[in-house]
């Protein structure tokens, strides 16, 4: 931009119009409009914390659903999303984690390594229905797992990849290099040096990562509506080959297929997710601002 | 012992790479296995009947039309509420807030990106849509304007962080040279700083497309599922229907290797491609940002 150019953007004014002005003027309409997008999360959150607050009780936690889900607790569905949450940690937390050192210590920086970060990027993007339907092929269909917490693990794992790699592979990247050299300089092997050195230091952001991507798949139901999430059992899973209810699923389904659905279990419901989800949330904030303050590097 | 070592070594080096290039894997599997599924309905229904304006399943009508205009008015809705709210805030905090306020503001972006769907879908049915009907005065509330005001409040926290990434990535001798120069803090933002970050702005904006185009339980409980080809801006308060909800909704009710069941998976093929075009420009910017920041900075 040449002075001239600068001249015609930005005219010299006087009056009310200085620059100074201006500035004041855009900086409370950003302030303004910034206030407009947050505001509501925290009234949002609010609002749940009163409406369900009175739901909450033991039964309602640990009783099995009654009357068509008009009354009784939820249990089957805090167990059948714990369950989920489980399995998709066993495939994908190994898998992921694997990917993330093959990609920050391994791979060579060449048209391969490219199509892996651009699959990466790929299924990170690609709409959770889609990975539904996937599922429903692959796990139900061609495996012949039938709808089920095995199929339905499986597919959230698929779909949690993409977060745990990312976050993992920036979490081992942030390890200085010369930590590795002295290790390799000692005698040790890489893999050695992986394990001994570089996966205990990124630690903590490893597992803030896995949190948060776990914290995606315990509260999605796109993907578990046709490979494993049940609209009622009369009792918990027996095993990882039957169908189980799941928080979200149970939440879509007395919010919108159950009627004459008494508010207060509806929110109760609302309540019990959320604190699910974004009590994972505030553990990997937790365990992240910790690890940032104790580094020494 | 040092041959086991060795075992383990190149046991271990082959497994990590397994690893590596399972999500080359897994995308190539997820196109298998939509294409198995869903090219069968190019056989069974004609390729102008799949892209005819008629939506009725149950009687044969098998035209996905008005679901591809449904999913893009929504979007596009959702997009006109995410895009300067999300720009605004982000430059919000990364250039205007003081860091202890931006400390705050942060975390709360992060709450609203954990909030999973089915709640959003739930406030949006008993807060959002009665609140539009009285105010708008609509026969219903459940139209595709609810849904993009869902949809909106999705897509912000991807266009916030991605955007605020970009903002904090511009150098700061740029902002210094801008003050250097005489202008004010709201000149350096809008002359500078935003048009140095503008590849990592548009990435946020195509990312915030993508989350908005595929989410599916919170628009399947809000748009209120009419699928009907819109005429008119009118349209937008109306009731809609989107492909993913069109899936989500209809996938359970449905025989395996019917005609339905190929025709929702040819959906899936679709909405596969739009995410992958999606996702390849956005990656594409930062590819080009990237390079051309190094070679401005080196």
């Amino acid at each position: 931009m040449n002075h001239n150019d600068f001249n015609k953007l930005y005219p010299r004014r006087t009056g009310l119009l200085t620059p100074r002005n201006m500035e004041k003027a855009g900086y409370a309409g950003l302030t303004v409009l910034t206030i407009l997008t947050v505001l509501p999360i925290i009234a949002v959150v609010i609002y749940i914390l009163v409406q369900g607050a009175p739901a909450i009780s033991p039964s309602f936690i640990f009783d099995m659903p009654r009357d068509g889900m008009r009354a009784g607790g939820i249990w089957p569905a805090i167990v059948g999303t714990i369950y989920l949450t489980v399995g998709t940690a066993i495939f994908s937390v190994p898998l992921g984690i694997g990917a993330a050192i093959y990609l920050a210590e391994y791979a060579p920086d060449n048209r391969v390594t490219q199509m892996i970060r651009i699959a990466i990027i790929n299924l990170s993007g690609i709409p959770s229905v889609v990975y539904g339907l996937f599922g429903l092929g692959l796990f139900v269909l061609f495996l012949k797992f039938g709808s089920s917490i095995l199929a339905a693990s499986l597919t959230l794992s698929i779909m949690t990849l993409p977060v745990i790699i990312s976050t993992t592979e920036e979490a081992l990247r942030a390890v200085p290099h010369a930590f590795r050299v002295v290790s390799i300089s000692l005698g040790a092997t890489r893999w050695e040096t992986i394990r001994r050195i570089v996966l205990p230091q990124a630690l903590p952001g490893i597992v803030t990562g896995v949190i948060l991507g776990l914290e995606r798949a315990a509260g999605e139901t796109a993907p578990i509506l046709f490979t494993g999430a049940a609209f009622f059992l009369p009792r918990l899973p027996q095993s990882p080959l039957d169908p189980t209810m799941a928080l979200p699923y149970h939440l879509f389904v007395i919010s919108t297929q159950v009627p004459g659905m008494p508010v207060q279990i509806q929110y109760g419901t609302v309540l019990v997710l959320l604190v699910f989800v974004l009590g994972m949330n505030l553990i990997a904030t937790w365990i992240r601002s910790r690890a940032r303050a104790r580094r020494q590097w | 012992m040092i041959a086991r070592n060795r075992l383990t070594e190149i046991g271990v080096t082959r497994l990590i790479q397994l690893a590596g290039f399972s999500s080359i894997i897994f995308m190539g599997m997820i196109l298998y296995f939509l294409l198995t599924e869903g090219v069968p309905a190019l056989g069974e229904v004609s390729l102008r009947e799949l892209f005819s304006s008629r939506w009725y399943p149950i009687e044969g009508f098998y035209g996905i039309l008005p679901l591809i205009t449904g999913s893009l008015m929504v979007t596009i809705g959702a997009m006109l509420i995410a895009v300067p709210f999300g720009l605004c805030a982000a430059v919000y905090i990364s250039e205007v807030a003081p860091p202890r306020l931006a400390a705050v503001l942060k975390p709360l972006v992060e709450i609203l990106a954990g909030l999973p769907s089915v709640v959003l879908g739930f406030l949006g049915i008993v807060i959002l849509s009665p609140f539009l009907r009285r105010f708008l005065d609509l026969p219903t509330g459940l139209t595709a304007f609810t849904g993009s005001l869902l949809l909106g409040g999705i897509a912000i926290p991807t266009v916030i962080s991605i955007s605020e990434d970009a903002l904090n990535n511009v150098p700061r001798s740029y902002r210094e040279a801008a003050r250097a120069l005489g202008a004010t803090g709201w000149q350096t933002i809008w002359g500078v700083t935003v048009p140095a970050a503008r590849s990592g702005i548009l990435t946020a904006v195509m990312l915030g497309v993508g989350r908005a185009m595929g989410e599916t339980m919170a628009v399947m409980m809000v748009t209120g599922n009419a699928p009907v080809l819109p005429s008119s801006l009118g349209a937008l308060f109306e009731p809609a229907r989107t492909m993913t909800a069109t899936i989500a909704s209809e996938m359970g009710e449905v025989a395996t290797g019917s005609e339905h069941y190929h025709v929702l998976f040819f959906i899936g093929i679709v909405l596969f491609l739009f995410s992958l075009v999606v996702n390849l420009i956005a990656s594409r910017l930062v590819f080009r940002s990237k390079g051309r920041a190094e070679r401005v900075l080196s």
